[in-house]
C-alpha cells in the first residue's frame, strides 16, 4: 500500500474515532437532559400549589381548594406496614443464604427466585394480592395495600442482606464461635452489627422503592376521598391520588397531581442519597 | 465434713445440671433460629409459586371460555363478553420493542463515555445522575409524558415525521394518521427513557470488568479508542450487556403507569405508530377496578399471567447471561 494510502486510511480511522467519541457525548448529555427535563417541569408545576394548605387538609372535591393530608397519611401508614411486614422475611431469609445454607442447593434457587421477583411487573403482585386479598375479603382494604408492598420490599432486602452479610470477614464468625457463641447468636450480636450499615441501605431502598408505586394499590387499598387511619377500609395513598387527579379534567385537581408528584420525588431522591451516603461512610470506617 | 462433701457433690452436679440446661437451651435456640431463617428463604419461594398459582386459579374462567382462541382474538368487548389478548400483547411487544430500539445504544454509547473517556472526576456525579434516573416512579414519568411530552411531540416531532418518514413508500403507513400526542410512539420513548439507565449502568459495570490488559494489548498495537471499545470490550462484555439489554426489556414489558397515561388506552391494532393502542399492563390497570361480572376480571387476571409469563422468560434469561459473566469475571 502506497504512502497517502496509509495516510488516508489512518485520517479515516481518526475520523471515525472522533465520530464515535462526539455521539457518546451526545449520548450522555441527551440521557443527563431527560433527568434535568423532568426535574425542571416538576418543580415548575409543583411549586406553584406547594403551600401549608396541602400537608393540613383533606383532599377536596372538584372545583374547591383542599390539600392532600390523606392520602401524604395513608401513603405512610401503607410504607410502615410494608417495611413492618416485609423487612424480618427478608432479612430472615437473606440470613439463611449468606449463614446457614451459603453453599446448599435451596440457596442458588432462592436466589434466582428472588432476583426474578425483585423486577417482576408490579401490577402483577397487585392482581395477586387482589385474589388471595382483597377477593376473600371481599373489600378493598389499606391492609391488603400494605401486604402488596411487602411483597416488593422483600426482595430488595433480601438482595442487600445477604450480599452485606456475605461481606462479614469470617475471622469475625470464627472468633464468635472460639468464645463458645452458638450460632444464632453469633449472627444475631456479631454479624448482624457488622453488616448494619449495608442492611439499613437495602430497607432505605425499599422504601425508596414502595413509596412511588401505584400500580399495586390500584386494586388493593384502592382509594379513599376522606380522612382515614382503619386499616380494613380502602385508604388513600399518593401515587393513586396523583394518577386519579392528573388523568381528571379538573384543573386544580391536575395542580395537586404535580404538587403530590413534586412530594414523592423529592421524598424519593432524599432516601437515594441518604441510602448512598451510609453505603460511603459505611466503606471507608 | 461429710456432711460438706455431701452438700458440696449435690452443688457440683447440681452446676452440671444448669450447666447442661445452658447448653440445651442454646441448641435449641440455634435449631429455631436456623429453621426461622430457612422457612423465610422457602417463604420467598412460595411467594413465586404463589403468584403463579392464583393468577392462573384467576384466569380458569376466561380460560375455559376462550380457550387459546384468546391469544388470537381482537375483539375486547366487555358489553358482549367477548375478549381477546392480541391487541394488549402486540402494543406490549412494540412499545417495548420502540424503547430497546433506542435505549439500547444510547445506553451504550453512555456506558463506553463513562468507562473510556469521561474524566475521573465527572464519572460519579454522572454515574449518580443516571441512578437518579433509575429512582424516579413511573407514576412521574406518567404525568410528565401526559402533561408535558405529549403535547410538546404533537407539536413538533410528530409532524415531522408524518411529512418526512409518511412520505417515504414502505413504511409511510407507520406513520400515517393525525398527530394525537398520545400514543404506542410516545409510550414506546417514555419506557426509553425509564429503561436507558438500566442499560447503562449494567453496561458500565461490565466494561469495567474488562481486564485493563487486553485493552493495553489493543492499544499497543494501535488501536483508536473507538476500535478498543469496538472490537475489545464489547465483544469481551457482550453476555453482560445483553444480560442487561433484557432486564431492561423486563421492566419495559412490565411497566405500567407511564404507559397507562400516554397510550391512549385503545383496544385495536393499529398499523400507524402514531395511532393509540394499548398494552397488557395498561389495560389492567384501566379497567380491573371497574370491571364487572366473573368472565371480565377472569380475562384481566389472564392478561396479567401471559405478562408474567413472559416477563419471567425474559427475566430468567437475563439472570441467566448475567450469572454467566459473573462467573467468567469471578
Amino acid at each position: 500500500m502506497s504512502v497517502q494510502g496509509l495516510a488516508a486510511r489512518y485520517a479515516s480511522r481518526r475520523r471515525r474515532n472522533g465520530v464515535a467519541k462526539g455521539l457518546s457525548l451526545a449520548a450522555t448529555l441527551f440521557g443527563l437532559g431527560w433527568l434535568v427535563l423532568i426535574l425542571a417541569a416538576l418543580l415548575w408545576q409543583g411549586f406553584s400549589g406547594l403551600s401549608l394548605a396541602v400537608f393540613t387538609q383533606m383532599t377536596p372535591p372538584p372545583g374547591s381548594s383542599g390539600g392532600l393530608l390523606n392520602p401524604i397519611v395513608g401513603s405512610l401508614a401503607l410504607t410502615v406496614l410494608a417495611v413492618v411486614i416485609g423487612t424480618p422475611i427478608g432479612i430472615l431469609a437473606g440470613t439463611y443464604m449468606a449463614e446457614y445454607g451459603r453453599h446448599d442447593g435451596l440457596t442458588s434457587v432462592v436466589r434466582f427466585i428472588n432476583d426474578i421477583l425483585l423486577s417482576a411487573p408490579s401490577i402483577v403482585i397487585g392482581l395477586f394480592i387482589y385474589e388471595v386479598m382483597v377477593a376473600p375479603m371481599g373489600h378493598f382494604s389499606g391492609l391488603a395495600g400494605g401486604v402488596a408492598l411487602a411483597v416488593l420490599v422483600i426482595p430488595v432486602v433480601v438482595r442487600t442482606t445477604e450480599d452485606m452479610l456475605t461481606l462479614v470477614p469470617n475471622a469475625l464468625r470464627e472468633a464468635a464461635t472460639s468464645i463458645g457463641l452458638p450460632r444464632y447468636l453469633a449472627i444475631t450480636r456479631i454479624c448482624y452489627r457488622a453488616a448494619r450499615a449495608g442492611m439499613v441501605t437495602g430497607v432505605l431502598l425499599a422504601v425508596a422503592r414502595i413509596s412511588g408505586e401505584t400500580a399495586p394499590l390500584l386494586f388493593t387499598s384502592l382509594n379513599n376521598q376522606f380522612w382515614s387511619t382503619n386499616l380494613n377500609a380502602p385508604m388513600a395513598s399518593l401515587p393513586v391520588v396523583i394518577f386519579q387527579f392528573a388523568l381528571s379534567p379538573y384543573k386544580d385537581w391536575q395542580a395537586l397531581a404535580w404538587t403530590g408528584a413534586l412530594i414523592i420525588t423529592l421524598a424519593v431522591l432524599a432516601l437515594s442519597i441518604i441510602a448512598r451516603s451510609l453505603v460511603s461512610s459505611g466503606k471507608r470506617s | 465434713m461429710v456432711d460438706v462433701a455431701l452438700h458440696g457433690g449435690a452443688l457440683a452436679s447440681d452446676k452440671v445440671t444448669t450447666r447442661a440446661k445452658a447448653i440445651d437451651r442454646l441448641r435449641l435456640g440455634d435449631a429455631a433460629f436456623r429453621h426461622l431463617t430457612r422457612a423465610a428463604a422457602v417463604g420467598v419461594l412460595l411467594l413465586l409459586s404463589g403468584v403463579m398459582i392464583s393468577l392462573f386459579a384467576g384466569s380458569l374462567p376466561a380460560i375455559r371460555a376462550f380457550g387459546f382462541g384468546f391469544l388470537a382474538s381482537e375483539r375486547w368487548n366487555p358489553v358482549t363478553d367477548k375478549f381477546g389478548a392480541l391487541p394488549a400483547i402486540y402494543g406490549t411487544l412494540v412499545t417495548s420493542a420502540i424503547a430497546m430500539l433506542i435505549a439500547v445504544p444510547v445506553g451504550l454509547m453512555i456506558a463506553f463515555f463513562l468507562t473510556e473517556l469521561c474524566p475521573q472526576w465527572l464519572r460519579r456525579p454522572i454515574g449518580i445522575a443516571v441512578e437518579l434516573l433509575a429512582g424516579i416512579p413511573s407514576i412521574i414519568y406518567g404525568i410528565w409524558g401526559l402533561f408535558v411530552f405529549a403535547p410538546f411531540l404533537q407539536q413538533t416531532l410528530q409532524p415531522f415525521l408524518i411529512g418526512t418518514l409518511g412520505n417515504v413508500p414502505v413504511i409511510a403507513p407507520l406513520f400515517s394518521g393525525p398527530p394525537y400526542g398520545i400514543g404506542v410512539l410516545t409510550s414506546g420513548l417514555i419506557l426509553a427513557i425509564m429503561v436507558l439507565p438500566f442499560v447503562t449502568s449494567i453496561s458500565r459495570d461490565v466494561f469495567e470488568a474488562v481486564p485493563a490488559v487486553l485493552k493495553e494489548a489493543a492499544y499497543g498495537v494501535g488501536c483508536t479508542t473507538w476500535e478498543v471499545a469496538r472490537y475489545v470490550v464489547l465483544p469481551y462484555a457482550r453476555v453482560g450487556v445483553i444480560g442487561g439489554v433484557m432486564l431492561g426489556l423486563g421492566r419495559a414489558l412490565g411497566e405500567t403507569m407511564a404507559v397507562t397515561f400516554v397510550i391512549g388506552n385503545a383496544h385495536r391494532i393499529s398499523v400507524s405508530l402514531l395511532a393509540p393502542g394499548t398494552t397488557i399492563s395498561a389495560t389492567i390497570a384501566n379497567e380491573f377496578t371497574e370491571a364487572v361480572g366473573t368472565l371480565y376480571t377472569s380475562a384481566l387476571i389472564e392478561l396479567g399471567l401471559i405478562l408474567f409469563v413472559i416477563t419471567f422468560i425474559v427475566l430468567a434469561a437475563a439472570r441467566y447471561m448475567l450469572a454467566r459473566i459473573e462467573r467468567r469475571i469471578g
